[in-house]
């Protein structure tokens, strides 16, 4: 396939930074979005260039390392994938394709198409844990019973990679999704009820920090999240937000 | 409450869809005693003087109103305002319409749009109505004739075809509104439920659509009887 990139390049965090033009040629249907950055870049190499910088560690689909907003959508037009996971064979040969960074005031770009997820660790620090006593004596987790339908909530939330490609794509800059996936996978558990209240109040109070936006449900994040999380946990955040900010005993 | 409520984005979304909450029950109310002047003009009358004269009605539910559409205006700017903030610089290709609907990422537009008609609207109605009660000190809600005024004052108003344009047109952003708003509203409370989203859903759809649409054609009906 014979392709024209548009890529975001950005030299550093201060500098400005604009769209470059990138023909490509001979890229594999079946290779994938980032083996097509990877050859740009050797290529590029070659001619003494500067490669793009690009996030991505696993290739898998599992670390949420790899971001990229491409033709106007998180990790391009495939449904429930990241952009490792995103095959050339989704464009078609003579296609201009737009790469460009995920934008949102909580995600700085560091460098072209990399940018800094760290608010996401910080709103992990803020609650996203359950507090365990290890003096060696820790119940095992089986010992507690939990109803199938619940345990299957919580796994389903579990399966957040924390990509952040809700929010690249939320038109608000909104992280409810990837908060309420971290606030119900242990809301729905009797380990993380016991902290619950807290971890609500603790994590959107740091999702508000870092300057993210606010949900109107306009459900564009469930579509373009790779893991498939639901809106389903947005609701269950605000009910375990209201309970927590009205009815908790502080 | 904890302190900060409303000034949290959760608590705004939920302070947001009480108001919207409200102002559909209100809707609904409205769009019932219109409803009179269809069917029952000496009915849209009493009711009307009812309304218009009742103390509980007049001085606790009209502030409440007032406040409520004041306060979904403020907090929709503010929000939306907020939310530009959160993406200072913008893709230079974007394809919102592959994972959202037009009405729900166009809110403040259709909203702005129905405000900019109540404004109209209060001018059209609302304070001639205070002017009469309050200012001329007329509670007894009769004509020069010593007839009911009520609804020959609604006929009035929709005699003249721009008016009645503009109407209408409002009522189509309205009903924009809530296709995505009377969901919308349950999901920012935290109420989802495979059993009733669902039907919450249709709903939602079909009061966004009878509702506006029941307005248009209590409009029309009264600009062709004034056309004969
Ligand atoms: C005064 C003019 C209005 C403005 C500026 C306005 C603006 C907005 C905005 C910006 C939102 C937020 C969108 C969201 O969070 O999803 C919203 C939501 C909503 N509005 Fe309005 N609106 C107006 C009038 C109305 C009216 C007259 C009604 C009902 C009869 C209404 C019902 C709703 C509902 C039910 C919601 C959903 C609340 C939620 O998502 O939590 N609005 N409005
Ligand atoms: S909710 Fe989905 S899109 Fe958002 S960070 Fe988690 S996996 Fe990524
Ligand atoms: S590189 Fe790990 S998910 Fe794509």
């Amino acid at each position: 396939m014979n392709l024209t990139l548009k890529i975001w390049r950005q030299k550093d965090a201060k500098s400005a930074g604009k769209m470059e033009t990138y023909p490509i040629s001979n890229v594999s249907p079946d290779s994938s979005f980032l083996e097509m950055l990877d050859l740009l870049n050797n290529e590029l190499i070659d001619k003494g260039e500067d490669p793009v910088a690009f996030d991505h560690d696993c290739r898998e689909g599992i670390c949420g390392m790899c971001s990229l907003y491409i033709n106007g959508e998180a990790h391009g037009p495939d449904r429930g994938v990241t952009t490792c996971q995103l095959h050339m064979r989704m464009f078609k040969d003579g296609d201009t394709i737009y790469i460009e960074p995920f934008r949102s005031k909580a995600f700085p770009v560091i460098k072209d198409l990399v940018v800094d997820r760290s608010s996401f660790d910080r709103i992990q620090h803020a609650g996203g844990f359950v507090s365990v006593n290890t003096s060696g004596n820790t119940q095992d987790a089986n010992a507690i019973p939990v109803p199938k339908r619940d345990a299957d909530k919580a796994f389903d939330a579990a399966t957040c990679i924390g990509c952040g490609a809700c929010v690249a794509t939320c038109k608000n800059g909104s992280a409810m999704l990837y908060v309420s996936a971290k606030v119900s996978q242990f809301a729905y558990l009797p380990q993380g009820r016991v902290e619950a209240t807290e971890r609500v109040l603790n994590m959107v109070e740091q999702m508000d920090k870092e300057g993210f936006g606010n949900c109107t449900n306009t459900g564009a994040c469930e579509v373009e999240c790779p893991k498939g999380i639901s809106l389903e946990f947005i609701a269950k955040m605000n009910k375990e937000y209201l309970k927590a900010a009205t009815c908790a005993e502080k | 409450m904890s302190k900060g409520f409303s000034k949290t984005s959760v608590g705004r979304k939920v302070l947001m869809a009480l108001s919207g909450f409200f102002l559909l029950i209100f809707l609904l109310q409205h769009f019932i005693i219109n409803s009179l002047s269809v069917i029952s003009p000496d009915g849209f009358n009493s009711t009307s003087h009812f309304m218009g004269t009742n103390p509980l009605i007049q001085y606790v539910m009209q502030p409440v109103l007032i406040f409520g559409v004041l306060f979904h205006l403020m907090m929709g700017i503010n929000l939306e305002l907020k939310n530009k903030q959160a993406r200072p610089v913008k893709y230079a290709f974007n394809k919102p319409g592959e994972n959202s609907s037009w009405m729900s990422r166009n809110m403040i537009i259709t909203g702005i749009m129905v405000m900019l008609f109540l404004g109209l609207h209060f001018y059209d109605f609302w304070i001639p109505e205070i002017k009469t009660k309050f200012i001329n000190g007329d509670m007894s809600g009769l004509n020069a004739e010593g007839g009911m005024r009520y609804f020959e004052e609604l006929q009035h108003k929709f005699v003249n075809p721009i008016r009645v344009g503009i109407y209408c047109l409002a009522f189509v952003f309205l009903s924009l509104h809530l296709l995505h708003g009377f969901q919308s509203a349950f999901q920012s409370v935290g109420f989802r439920h495979n059993r009733y989203t669902p039907t919450i859903k249709k709903l939602g759809n079909l009061y966004a659509i009878i509702i506006p649409l029941g307005f248009i054609a209590i409009a029309l009906f009264h600009f062709i009887n004034s056309s004969h």
